[in-house]
């Protein structure tokens, strides 16, 4: 299992570090125009917020995996876990935020030893779409958490999770060896007890990250492959899946850099930039909730450091209508969200 | 005078043929696009042809192209070696079969 760059004390392991390599080399010196430059041609510079639709509360960067591409640099030598105290916080929001979708990510949210009662009590706000991003072989990672999938099922929890491939190998390679095999026996038992099913109310998606230095394909025909190839070898079915643009930070950005991939990935992101796509970037419709507290436009400007900018810093203060005045912080990893169709946390930003 | 014949930084100029003869280069181009879309063969069909076909013709363009579509396609470099080997097979078979017009020819002239 490799090792997440705060452990191998890497130098990336600092955003700033990565905000800096991001500013300088070919956009510094003008060979590509800057994110905000981008934008500003078309008049959106700059981003400000729509209506808020999505919380998004990262319960930490804990993991049981440590994939190559991980924006949060997860795993489980991390140690950053949301405290019950800042939960308590999150529920006063959830309880009157005007979001229709809550979203627990992580690291693996499973892993936070609060998760259960987190997830008792916001699931009494009565939100429309309550997610939990789950790798699944958390649900086979220990005997306690063996019974998981009966407790989504019976919050109405909408599972949302990664799957790189249908073939063992590519899965296995960005995820880590027996990675495959774990997720097939997850998806095996969150379909027995009706998730993903056809007519089923138990929304099961799946997540599609490119595993290398390229840009994902059509969202659709990959939705097409997926689904006849994890039916035809193993009978599992799921809702949708969503490709999603790997971003140019933190542990994707040190595998492009060590892979002489950077630059080259990069004239792909600014080539393929989508104004269309910039109308609906998903910031401009989410708040981000680290595992303190703190607020960001979005999970990846969490990991960058990049809070929001307003007065309003942290949940215990938290204010929707004062948050809604500010703009949003914008930079060249959000190239990465504006290439193709779009991409986001719930995928394509422009339906086919 | 630039040291090689092929600079891969040209494949992303190949749009400005266009330029030098609009009505043919647009005309080539919405043939080209018509050709990749999804028909009695998918999308996904057609790119591994395209990867076959470029080695065939050893084109460093095309297969710097399919190779990078195939990976966006979620071909699998498995499949893509399947596909070359077809191309192999049938560019070494076309080579073998000229050889029964050696035989008839040894055939012909000799006692």
């Amino acid at each position: 299992m490799i090792k997440s760059l705060h452990k191998r004390k890497s130098e990336l392991a600092n955003s700033n570090k990565q905000v800096e390599f991001l500013s300088n080399g070919i956009f510094k010196g003008g060979e590509l125009a800057t994110f905000n430059t981008k934008i500003a041609e078309t008049n959106q510079f700059p981003l400000r917020p729509k209506k808020l639709e999505i919380l998004q509360i990262n319960l930490g960067y804990m993991c049981n995996q440590v994939c190559e591409h991980c924006h949060v640099d997860a795993g489980p030598d991390r140690k950053e876990i949301m405290t019950k105290e800042t939960m308590l916080h999150c529920l006063d929001v959830i309880k009157t935020t005007n979001a229709h979708t809550l979203d627990l990510t992580g690291g693996a949210p499973e892993m936070n030893p609060n998760f259960r009662w987190f997830v008792d009590e916001a699931s009494k706000a009565g939100i429309k779409d309550f997610i939990v991003r789950s790798n699944l072989t958390i649900l086979r990672a220990n005997k306690k958490y063996y019974d998981l999938p009966e407790f989504f099922k019976n919050h109405n929890i909408h599972v949302i999770s990664s799957m790189p491939h249908w073939t063992k190998g590519k899965t296995d390679k960005q995820r880590g060896s027996g990675v495959f095999d774990k997720s097939i026996k997850a998806l095996e038992e969150l379909n027995a007890i009706g998730y993903g099913m056809p007519n089923s109310s138990l929304k099961l998606d799946l997540v599609y990250n490119p595993s290398g230095a390229f840009l994902p394909g059509n969202q659709v025909a990959l939705e097409k492959d997926f689904k006849k190839a994890l039916h035809d070898d193993f009978g599992i079915q799921f809702h949708n899946l969503f490709a999603i643009t790997n971003l140019p930070i933190s542990r994707f950005l040190d595998y492009l850099i060590a892979s002489e991939n950077y630059e080259d990935y990069m004239y792909a992101l600014v080539e393929a930039y989508n104004p269309e796509a910039v109308k609906n970037v998903m910031c401009t419709n989410t708040i981000s909730v680290s595992w303190d507290g703190f607020l960001y436009d979005c999970d990846f400007n969490q990991m960058l450091e990049l809070p929001v900018s307003s007065k309003v810093k942290h949940i215990s203060e938290y204010n929707e209508e004062q948050l809604q005045e500010r703009t949003i912080i914008t930079s060249q990893h959000c190239y990465g969200c504006t290439a193709g169709a779009g991409s986001s946390c719930q995928g394509n930003i422009i339906p086919a | 005078m630039q040291k090689t014949y092929y600079d891969p930084a040209d494949l992303k100029k190949f749009g400005k043929i266009s330029e030098w003869n609009e009505e043919l280069g647009s005309k080539f181009f919405e043939y080209y696009n018509s050709v990749f879309m999804e028909g009695n063969l998918s999308e996904r069909e057609k790119s591994l042809i395209a990867l076959a076909v470029s080695h065939t013709i050893q084109c460093p363009y095309c297969i710097d192209a399919y190779t990078g579509d195939g990976l966006q396609r979620g071909i699998t470099k498995e499949e893509m070696m399947e596909a070359l080997h077809v191309a192999a097979a049938i560019r070494g078979g076309a080579s073998l079969v000229h050889g029964v017009q050696m035989m008839n020819k040894v055939n012909k002239l000799e006692m």
